[in-house]
């Protein structure tokens, strides 16, 4: 456990005088899908922005790849590699689509500060590829050269996701992916995390819908008033019956 | 594959500046018509066109609305005159003196004020740019003259000129290499750093740099979270800004060589705001364009006075006369002010997006048709 890709422990956090999360530990294994789930309000969101330097817990650490990740900055941590799909697509609406898929891939490159004034667009042909390579891979190749605040809340979604996918993150952060989506955006981002699972990358997802979380996920944490209850399998998950009544209301026949 | 302009919406840059160049150096043909082509007037629109050519790569990319840059071209004039009083009157070393103190400001300026955004940055430049003023007015008097305003005087040490020929009698004008930079001189001067100018914009829009600023103001939530540290990238868009406003300032000075403290009140930092946000922000012609229309309206508005109001309304019955150009009075001359005020209204409601705005939709509309 001394060793793990990425850690997670002994993480608390209080608001006032709520407790948000409660001596949570966890650690992802390189290469993994690890899902994150649990009701409203269990602090899911709260664990993510304590990964992403967005908040600060009380007390515990993040490791990631060996470094600490506590007290960086959101754009340090997203240097060293993790990257983060938010619950609310986060994309830069006045600017056209192959514009938002290439300004991470120039964060990438000159991310911490480089005047290149002098360089047009019209010259970076080996990011402008790879915009486009990624931006059709994702069905939006058409609608390119639009402005990504006309978009559908679901192509959003996916956007973000393309944005977040060519900066080649050795750890990705997808904030209920499928949240607000029609079943059919919902398959097709389905397949599309398949794909991406196939390419190694590390993933951590927090979900509610349990059918996207049952067909992507290699390990599941049931998080409920901010502390972890069960771990596991999917399919320990789905038989346990601490999570069925925490979580599946002990309802649902697994 | 490479890039496809179209798709990137990017501006072809020779194209477009050899039609720009051309636009600018034929200006005293073309305004001709107007009455608009004379020295003075095609001063001020170059050099303010510098002015707000540099606010635009602030206000216009990133959103930060500074109320403060007067302070910049406040600085540039005092430098470049005190350049011309103690090393040459030659300009060259005036404006590049101009640019790097006005330049050195920004980073102070900037350094404190971009630690916030939104209306919290607005109003840290303008208490730093009132405070500016107030000190070039009061205790700085020593550098600045005070009330009177910097001015050359025969006394001046003049270090390089001395060097090479004696003070002549009277005060000696600007020059570059023995060139004279008043009238026509003067304009062709300013035009052709106008267009250096612009040429340094137009590269900074095309550019990765100016695509990171443009995302700034579209999502700075999103630009940390994308690896981006911003802070830096505004602090280059705020020196820049301010060292175009510098540039600004010292050719204010090339061209008449004093420098008082009014140059950097608040209503000179307001008015680059309404110059840049009349012809459109953001985008790269718009903000000249505001520079032309307000000070060519300027022009021709403060100088009417009740005589010419008379001559002009003489054809209405002698009763009403009086009351017409009371009322009219009350917008020419001093009061152009309210007429501006007027003209910026009715542009901000109906074309939030500047005259420029304007032009897009005319042409759309033809474009659709077709």
């Amino acid at each position: 456990m001394e060793n793990s890709f990425f850690q997670i422990q002994g993480v608390n956090k209080t608001f006032g005088g709520l407790i948000a999360l409660d001596n949570v530990n966890l650690s992802v294994e390189q290469g993994t899908v690890h899902a994150i789930i649990g009701p409203n309000g269990a602090g899911k969101s709260t664990l993510l922005n304590c990964c992403i330097g967005k908040l600060k817990p009380d007390t515990g650490t993040v490791t990631f790849d060996g470094r600490n990740v506590i007290g960086k900055t959101a754009y340090e941590i997203n240097q060293i590699g993790i990257a983060r799909v938010f619950q609310t697509p986060e994309i830069f609406p006045e600017l056209s689509l192959i514009k938002n898929v290439m300004i991470p891939a120039f964060a990438k490159r000159d991310g911490q500060f480089k005047i290149n004034w002098f360089k047009s667009l019209i010259d970076e042909d080996a990011i402008y590829e790879e915009a486009v390579k990624i931006l059709d891979d994702f069905g939006l190749k058409e609608q390119m050269r639009h402005h990504a605040g006309n978009m559908s809340r679901g192509d959003k979604r996916r956007l973000e996701l393309a944005m977040s996918l060519i900066q080649h993150p050795k750890l990705l952060l997808l904030d209920e992916p499928t949240a607000g989506m029609a079943r059919h955006d919902t398959n097709k981002t389905i397949e599309t995390l398949k794909k991406i699972k196939k390419s190694g990358m590390t993933k951590i997802i927090i979900e509610h819908d349990m059918h996207v979380v049952f067909s992507l996920a290699d390990k599941i944490s049931v998080l409920a008033q901010g502390a972890i209850i069960a771990e596991g399998t999917p399919d320990e998950i789905k038989g346990n019956p601490v999570v069925q009544e925490a979580y599946l209301g002990g309802t649902e026949d697994a | 594959m490479s890039p496809d302009k179209k798709i990137l919406r990017l501006n072809n840059i020779w194209l477009t500046m050899l039609l720009f160049s051309l636009g600018v150096l034929t200006m005293p043909w073309w305004l001709e018509p107007i009455g608009a082509a004379y020295p003075d007037l095609l001063q001020k629109f170059a050099i303010f066109g510098i002015f707000a050519i540099g606010y635009n790569i602030l206000f216009g990319l990133t959103g930060y609305l500074s109320f403060g840059h007067a302070t910049f071209l406040g600085v540039g004039s005092y430098t470049a005159v005190w350049s011309f009083k103690l090393l040459s009157m030659n300009v060259l070393p005036a404006i590049v003196l101009s640019m790097l103190f006005a330049g050195f400001f920004a980073f102070l300026i900037g350094y404190v004020s971009l630690r916030r955004s939104g209306i919290y940055f607005s109003i840290l430049t303008l208490a730093f740019a009132q405070m500016s003023y107030n000190l070039a007015y009061s205790v700085l008097t020593p550098i600045t003259n005070g009330e009177t305003g910097l001015q050359l005087s025969k006394q001046d040490p003049r270090i390089f000129d001395r060097l090479f020929f004696e003070a002549g009698e009277g005060l000696p004008s600007t020059t570059l290499f023995g060139l004279d930079m008043n009238g026509y001189q003067g304009f062709y001067f300013c035009a052709v750093l106008l267009i250096i100018a612009f040429f340094i914009s137009l590269k900074i829009f095309n550019s990765p740099f100016g695509l990171s600023l443009r995302a700034i103001k579209s999502n700075q939530t999103r630009m940390s979270y994308t690896g981006y540290h911003t802070r830096p990238y505004l602090m280059a868009a705020f020196i820049i800004s301010g060292m175009y406003a510098g540039l600004a300032g010292g050719l204010l000075a090339v061209t008449d060589p004093l420098a008082g403290a009014e140059r950097m009140q608040w209503t000179a930092s307001g008015e680059v705001v309404l110059m840049t946000i009349l012809g459109g922000v953001g985008t790269l012609l718009g903000p000249l364009l505001g520079v032309g229309i307000i000070k060519y309206l300027e022009n021709i508005f403060s100088s009417v006075n009740s005589q010419t109001l008379h001559e002009f309304f003489a054809f209405l019955p002698d009763s009403i006369v009086t009351l017409v150009v009371n009322f009219t009075g009350l917008f020419v001359g001093e009061g152009w002010h309210l007429t501006l005020g007027l003209l910026f209204m009715i542009i901000v409601i109906f074309l939030p997006g500047g005259l420029m705005q304007g032009f897009e939709k005319i042409k759309n509309r033809f474009t659709d048709k077709a």
